[in-house]
């Protein structure tokens, strides 16, 4: 079959020709085609046929035999056109088309199927709230189900710790925590630094200089360390749980361990909890130390605060509990960052967009979550007055 | 094993060479694909079929060799430069690879819009004459990809290579993990769609069904080299081991009756 699709230059597609003969009250209309009616030139072809005036009534014969290519899209023009005279009420006969084109038009025409409205109308504005709360509402349901899974596959392992896939928990350890110093120390570095240096000039004009070492001290430990240790380590690892979880499921790993009888959130969830609980806590004492570092040189550099006298007030200023308090919540964090990215990855459905979509939401939920609880234990140690 | 005028031949491969580090997939490897016909490569697994395919359609590069499709030379065709050879023919991947963010109709559409200045609407049609062409039910256009089975998936693929009416077309597996009656559906599909569109095909495939009833020449791949070349009928009568192994196994046998 003859073919010129390909090869069609631009003075092909000119040559494409609709030409209509007025019908004369008892002739029968003639519509020509001649040219290429291939898809290089099909937008052409459709304005073109967009802007011919159609007859109303009566006979119209359609005269093909100078239609030189023709492909499915040329096709599929010829048939619209030849439908929607037939709409109209006109008896349309097509002459001098050759057989293999005559064959793809017949073709192409019992493709044409009733296309229903494909385009649902689109709800309006309270229904759209609705659907939205609705949604929200079942997603919290589901992150609450599934903490409740997780406690459940917790406490069932903390009774059998020979259960527990030490393998996982260690790698998770490495990538979580140990490759996450470097990151975390620097930051939390930069952060001392910053602190003593918007502290030092308020200190300065009361002479209380030595008090750096309070404003340093209580701030990183208390709280700017273990919340920035956890904002980093939800960016760093809480996406990639949730990545590799949401990836695990498009290809069905997940419902091939399901099959093989492991249970996932055994396999993929409680490693990478435990690992993190553990994680966490030793990141913040290393952040807390690093920060304090930073504050300790801003503080000799700007206010000519020996280190020696630096940590002799560190001392006095920052008590055990000060410390605990910062520790201690670091915990909570590590399970909230890895149930929300492993949660997200589970909720992810069948796309690739589902996966970006989720992993974004792992990170903006799970930092949110962190600072709803970093408040919450402000407010209750208030109250417990530690 | 004839040869034919590389002038004449939609796609041209001489003196290929592939090689992943020190592992030789291609060792001179030489074919024609002439105007028209269904090409097949068959071979055993991991012989390289469809590392052929993908360096033919410029997914990866050979070592050395000269591949010409439409007389065009692809090797070190920058991407500005492949575009118009692009468009010329069109790809189903194994797996399908439709857009798993849009529905079928969009996955369509969506070659359309990159590549003509039709209308919304017509692109509408367009879209949906050549899901119905492919064989698939009119709903089936407004669902995404994870809602079809594997055969309607594959169908799906096909329309979306056949969206631009290229002129050659590439099948990796068309048939693998359907069930006898989709494949069978495929089989025809195929034919009828090189009859009524006047398509060169060239596929890989293992399925020995689609082999006799749909296409035209065979290339047996092995040992990094062409064993053979020829109908089904020539390839069957030959008496290269591998080639006999592979028609004659108890499925080959089957199959041609």
């Amino acid at each position: 079959m003859e073919r010129i699709a390909g090869t069609m230059t631009a003075e092909q597609i000119v040559q494409l020709v609709i030409e209509m003969d007025a019908a004369s009250a008892t002739a029968a209309a003639r519509l020509r085609c001649a040219g290429a009616w291939v898809v290089q030139g099909a937008a052409q072809l459709e304005r073109r046929l967009e802007a011919l005036r159609l007859p109303s009534e009566g006979k119209v014969v359609i005269d093909g035999a100078a239609i030189s290519a023709l492909d499915t899209s040329g096709a599929w023009l010829l048939h619209r056109t030849i439908r929607k005279l037939e709409q109209h009420g006109c008896s349309v006969t097509i002459n001098g088309l050759r057989p293999e084109f005559s064959t793809l038009l017949q073709r192409v025409a019992s493709c044409a199927t009733t296309s229903e409205n494909p385009h649902p109308p689109t709800p309006n504005l309270l229904a759209r709230i609705g659907r939205l709360s609705w949604r929200h509402l079942l997603d919290m349901y589901s992150m609450l189900s599934f903490v409740g899974e997780c406690a459940i596959i917790l406490l069932y392992s903390l009774a059998r710790p020979h259960r527990i896939r030490w393998r996982p928990v260690l790698h998770n350890l490495q990538t979580a925590g140990f490759e996450a110093l470097p990151i975390t120390g620097l930051l939390s570095f930069l952060m001392g630094v910053v602190i003593a240096y918007q502290g030092a000039g308020q200190l300065q004009r009361f002479g209380a200089n030595v008090f750096i070492a309070d404003l340093v001290g209580l701030t990183m430990l208390r709280e700017l360390s273990p919340l920035l240790t956890a904002i980093i380590v939800a960016g760093r690892s809480g996406s990639a749980y949730a990545a590799q979880i949401g990836t695990m499921k498009i290809t069905e790993e997940i419902d091939a361990l399901r099959t093989i009888g492991v249970r996932p959130l055994e396999l993929l969830v409680l490693p990478k909890m435990l690992a993190l609980i553990i994680a966490l806590p030793l990141l913040t004492v290393y952040t807390d130390a690093a920060g304090i570092l930073g504050g300790m040189i801003m503080a000799n550099a700007k206010l000519g605060v020996s280190f020696d006298v630096f940590i002799n007030r560190l001392g006095d200023a920052v008590t055990m509990s000060s410390f605990l308090t910062g520790v201690g919540k670091a915990p909570v964090f590590a399970a909230i960052i890895a149930l929300v990215g492993c949660h997200r990855g589970f909720q992810v459905t069948d796309s690739a967009d589902s996966v970006g979509r989720q992993t974004t939401a792992s990170v903006v939920q799970s930092i949110f979550l962190v600072i709803v609880a970093d408040a919450l234990f402000s407010v209750a140690f208030n109250w417990l007055k530690i | 094993m004839e040869q034919i005028q590389g002038a004449s031949a939609v796609v041209d491969i001489r003196g290929l060479n592939t090689r992943f580090g020190r592992n030789v997939v291609h060792d001179n490897v030489s074919l024609s694909v002439r105007p028209g016909e269904i090409f097949a490569l068959v071979g055993s697994s991991g012989c390289g079929k469809s590392t052929l395919l993908r360096t033919i359609i410029m997914l990866l590069q050979p070592v050395s060799g000269s591949i010409r499709v439409f007389d065009q030379e692809v090797l070190g065709l920058s991407d500005e430069e492949a575009l118009p050879l692009r468009r010329r023919w069109g790809v189903m991947f194994e797996r399908g690879a439709l857009f798993s963010s849009l529905t079928v109709a969009e996955n369509v559409g969506m070659v359309l819009r990159e590549h003509t200045q039709l209308s919304a609407q017509l692109i509408e049609e367009v879209a949906a004459m050549k899901i119905a062409l492919t064989g698939l039910p009119a709903d089936a256009g407004a669902k995404y990809p994870s809602e079809l089975s594997g055969g309607m998936r594959k169908r799906a693929a096909l329309a979306r290579a056949i969206a631009l009416d290229p002129e050659l077309l590439f099948l990796d597996e068309p048939t693998a993990g359907l069930d006898p009656l989709s494949a069978s559906g495929i089989d025809e599909l195929v034919r009828s769609l090189r009859d009524a569109l006047g398509l060169t095909i060239m596929m890989v495939t293992h399925d020995l069904d689609l082999l006799w009833r749909a296409a035209d020449r065979v290339a047996v791949l092995g040992e990094g080299n062409i064993l053979g070349v020829g109908t089904m009928t020539e390839l069957s009568r030959s008496d290269h081991p591998i080639i006999r192994e592979y028609f004659y196994g108890p499925r080959g046998r089957a199959a041609r009756e």
